[in-house]
């Protein structure tokens, strides 16, 4: 692998050493050896197999439940509901003030998506914990659920999270995150040519070979130890500490090892309803998802809808750009309200656009809630972004490559947000990369500068 | 209901538990014997992190009774290090970055011994079917099948030193 | 819970433990039944299990008989069942074609059980024993009536074909060895230079293995040219019924079926 240091050698100093060597995993040994040791692979005497109760509707109303067959089972300890959550409300980012709250723990009056935690059961074994939620018993009145972000923006919509009062998280008063930079109409006026493109993506599972979960022990001194697989611990620690009305000193959280996250083991879903468990039973208690439950119930990446409308010139110039971009959050908030901010941040894409329009919204359907992957928040733009870059090459009769040169920002321009750009690479990393695909590029281009301002 | 006996051998050394009829071996492996590197991902069959060998033979230890193990010879990734010196696949798992969360390399890395121990020369297509029933979902694969492919040369070149 | 584990001396005395105990199981490789157990099947309380019984034999000859606790890695390594390698080959990974069994593979709902698509195209007989008596029924026919408590599957029959006559071709999304999105298998023996005894069979093509009945008819006495197999794909879907499910869509496996029927028949890679 070649180590390029010409680009921008003068503002860096050379001294770093550890770029373009090949250091070892600290974990590759206990990988190999199989001694990793991963938040199951302990044994505590005692420890009941937490399952739970999950809705098999999409959208309905909680008549009433009844766990007395369930109770009877010999082997089962506990049954748990919404009423024993201290407070059963919450959202993950409400310490960095996203609200409302509008996520229960345990189901009260209503589930809002197909695999919803209602009723959690303790029991000695998983098999009995598995024929117990089967006893359970629970009165649905199924409602009109939607599925498809703008149907669920339409005046008449089923209301899927009350908590908002409607379909659509509110950014300051707003039903959408904007950006407003110059004047698009006054763009697409001018423009030689104006397209509009609509670019959908289905949720996507990360699907890790090591499903969600779990073990909470109650210890002597009073405080819970919760080992867990999340990639968050501090926002299990806190929205736990919060749901649970404890200090969060009592809770001690031993995690890190994750046998695959890539953002879907981010929501804090497992432990609250464990710590519980554990605070009223008195013994360790283990909640893993199975299988089905990691690939239906645990959060996918959201699906997106986004449009794009484009003003460009003959020459190559984008002169506006106008995007509509729907996050499909699903039933609750978790971390789109954030995912979707970000999204509106990423746009227009790294270019200089003089007129740039956003609307990011950050809407409710009855799917499963949606929460970060792998570039959270920006990848499904970019792959709109990109391919509309490509579109608009073709309709201009330009190189792609050429194109996005042509259109790439350079240190000093103003981006759509606000803010100027600094640090730009965009034109040398598209240069290098063409070298090294045997990309011919004209000599302008192979000149161009991303410390030089650009069109 | 009584427990069964399970008398088996576990990389070479004689275990005996009594065990319900319904255990799996998997959990037997794990929790009786402690032995946690070997993981259970989907307890379907489908991902293969539960890989073991049963008399030399890749088995899939979360779909097996731990009854039908009585008798037999079973090998975990714990048994692949020789007295404390590595097997080849782990010393070329470790340095070619073919294990990242971990996961999967258990069952990677028994799925592969069962391949080198009847196939020392094996191609590419060879590797790919014997770790085609694991799923890994962090390395895209590349760098396993390298590390396999690099370790069946060191051990032939070890063994013709 | 509470697993009854029991261990039968004869196939006889297996039959019997499992007459008339509808919590009762045979096991072979596992790969569905324990599957189903973990999956939370309250149903199944007492496992008889097949070690020792000597259903793990393959008698070969004009007439080919298999075990049915013959694994599909067994049948990989035997020479002479070189025909059945890429059926055995495709079923799972390694670790599943060593538990896997012939036997097991005849009671797999769709999208597996493509041995047993094999062996409808081969127009294999399934040889079972109750406590009573040994009894050998037509394939077709032990697939459209299902399993019959008390009897157990001993072992598959089928006349050994004719070098070349079998065909077998399985279609997945993953690559090497997932599940069907459908798996064709053809007999097509030649006689006279024209096709005769046609016998073609799919899997994951409905909710168990079927034979393509038209498929066949528009084959039977041709030469198996280019028009024989255009005639082949236009009644391929004829008598199939799809399921949707992880692998495909039923529209997507109605959509590709006739293009690799084609393929198969023209042998042509897919």
């Amino acid at each position: 692998m070649e180590h390029v240091r010409a680009f921008f050698a003068a503002e860096r100093g050379d001294d770093g050493k550890a770029v373009g060597t090949s250091l070892a995993r600290s974990d590759a040994l206990g990988h190999v050896t199989g001694q990793t040791q991963f938040y199951a692979d302990r044994q505590f005497p005692g420890m009941l197999h937490l399952k739970m109760v999950r809705s098999p509707h999409d959208h309905a109303r909680i008549r009433s439940i009844d766990t007395s067959e369930a109770e009877k089972l010999p082997g089962v300890v506990r049954v748990i509901t919404h009423k024993d959550v201290p407070a059963n409300v919450y959202t993950i980012l409400r310490l960095i003030q996203v609200e409302p709250n509008d996520e229960p723990v345990l189901a009260e009056d209503k589930v809002r998506f197909k695999g919803e935690q209602i009723v959690a059961i303790l029991a000695e074994s998983e098999a009995i914990a598995r024929e117990a939620v089967a006893k359970v018993k629970v009165d649905y009145e199924v409602l009109p659920a939607v599925f498809d972000v703008e149907e669920a923006l339409e005046p008449g919509a089923p209301l899927v999270n009350e908590y908002h009062g409607n379909n659509y998280f509110t950014y300051e008063g707003h039903h959408c995150r904007r950006v407003r930079h110059g004047n698009v109409e006054k763009g697409f006026a001018e423009a030689d040519h104006v397209i509009e493109e609509r670019y959908q993506s289905s949720p996507i599972e990360h699907a890790p070979v090591e499903t969600t979960g779990c073990i909470v022990v109650p210890e002597a001194n009073g405080r819970l130890t919760c080992y867990s697989n999340t990639q968050a611990l501090f926002f299990t620690l806190d929205n736990a500490g919060l749901i649970l009305n404890v200090p969060f000193q009592k809770l001690r959280l031993i995690g890190g090892t994750v046998g695959g996250g890539f953002g879907g083991k981010v929501d804090v879903i497992t432990e609250p309803v464990a710590m519980l468990a554990a605070m009223l039973t008195g013994r360790p208690v283990k909640y893993a998802y199975s299988r089905e439950e990691e690939m239906q119930v645990s959060s996918p990446r959201a699906a997106e809808r986004i449009y794009i409308k484009d003003g460009v010139m003959n020459d190559g110039r984008i002169v506006a750009r106008q995007v509509r971009l729907y996050v499909d959050a699903g039933a609750y908030s978790r971390h789109s309200p954030y995912g979707t901010t970000k999204a509106s941040a990423h746009m227009p894409g790294p270019y200089t656009i003089p007129n740039v329009s956003v609307d990011a919204h950050c809407v409710y359907t009855n799917r499963t809630p949606s929460s970060a992957m792998r570039g959270f928040g920006v990848t499904i733009g970019d792959f709109a972004l990109e391919v509309q870059m490509d579109k608009l090459a073709r309709l201009v009769g330009m190189d792609p490559i050429a194109f996005r040169i042509r259109n790439a920002y350079r240190d000093g321009d103003m981006k759509a947000h606000g803010e100027l750009t600094k640090g730009a690479a965009l034109v040398e990393t598209m240069q290098a990369a063409a070298q090294l695909a045997g990309w011919p590029l004209s000599a302008e281009d192979t000149a161009a500068s991303s410390m030089k301002a650009g069109g | 209901m009584a427990k069964l006996p399970l008398i088996f051998t576990v990389n070479g050394t004689e275990q005996a538990e009594f065990v319900d009829g319904d255990a799996l071996l998997v959990d037997v492996l794990r929790d009786k014997l402690g032995m946690t590197g070997t993981r259970v991902g989907c307890g379907q069959g489908t991902c293969g992190a539960c890989t073991i060998l049963i008399d030399g033979a890749p088995a899939l230890s979360c779909l097996t009774l731990a009854v039908s193990a009585n008798g037999k010879d079973v090998t975990t990734v714990e048994g692949l290090a020789m007295g404390g010196t590595l097997h080849a696949l782990q010393t070329a798992f470790a340095d070619g970055f073919a294990t990242q969360c971990g996961f999967c390399t258990s069952g990677m890395l028994v799925a592969a011994k069962a391949l080198l121990d009847r196939n020392p020369d094996p191609d590419r297509d060879a590797v790919v079917d014997a770790i085609s029933g694991n799923i890994c979902r962090c390395t895209g694969y590349e760098p396993i099948i390298n590390a396999i492919l690099a370790a069946a040369a060191d051990l032939r070149s070890a063994k013709s030193a | 819970m509470a697993l009854d584990i029991v261990r039968a001396d004869s196939v006889g005395q297996a039959a019997s433990m499992l007459a008339g105990d509808d919590g009762a199981r045979f096991l072979a490789g596992g790969t569905f039944l324990v599957r189903a157990m973990t999956a939370g099947d309250v149903s199944i309380r007492k496992v008889v299990l097949s070690d020792g019984l000597g259903l793990d034999r393959i008698a070969l000859g004009d007439t080919i008989e298999i075990g049915s606790a013959v694994t599909m890695a067994q049948v990989q390594a035997e020479p002479g069942l070189g025909f059945l390698h890429p059926v055995a080959e495709s079923i799972g990974g390694p670790a599943v074609r060593s538990m896997a069994t012939v036997g097991g593979n005849l009671f797999a709902r769709s999208p597996y059980g493509d041995f047993a698509v094999a062996l409808l195209a081969l127009g294999a007989s399934v040889v079972s024993e109750g406590a009573d008596s040994e009894a050998s029924q037509d394939l077709e026919a032990f697939l459209s009536e299902g399993p019959k408590r008390g009897r157990i599957v001993r072992a598959v029959r089928f006349a050994a074909p004719a070098e070349g006559a079998f065909r077998y071709r399985k279609i997945t999304r993953k690559h090497p060895h997932g599940a069907s999105v459908l798996s064709i298998a053809a007999l097509l023996p030649v006689s006279g230079g024209k096709v005769s005894g046609a016998r073609v069979a799919y899997g994951a093509m409905a909710p168990r293995p079927m034979r393509a009945k038209a498929v066949e008819a528009a084959l039977e006495g041709t030469p198996l040219d280019a028009a024989a197999i255009a005639a082949a794909a236009a009644a391929a879907a004829e008598g199939t019924a799809p399921e949707d499910d992880p692998q495909a869509s039923a529209w997507y496996r109605r959509a590709v079926l006739p293009v690799h029927l084609g393929r198969l028949l023209s042998g042509e890679e897919s």
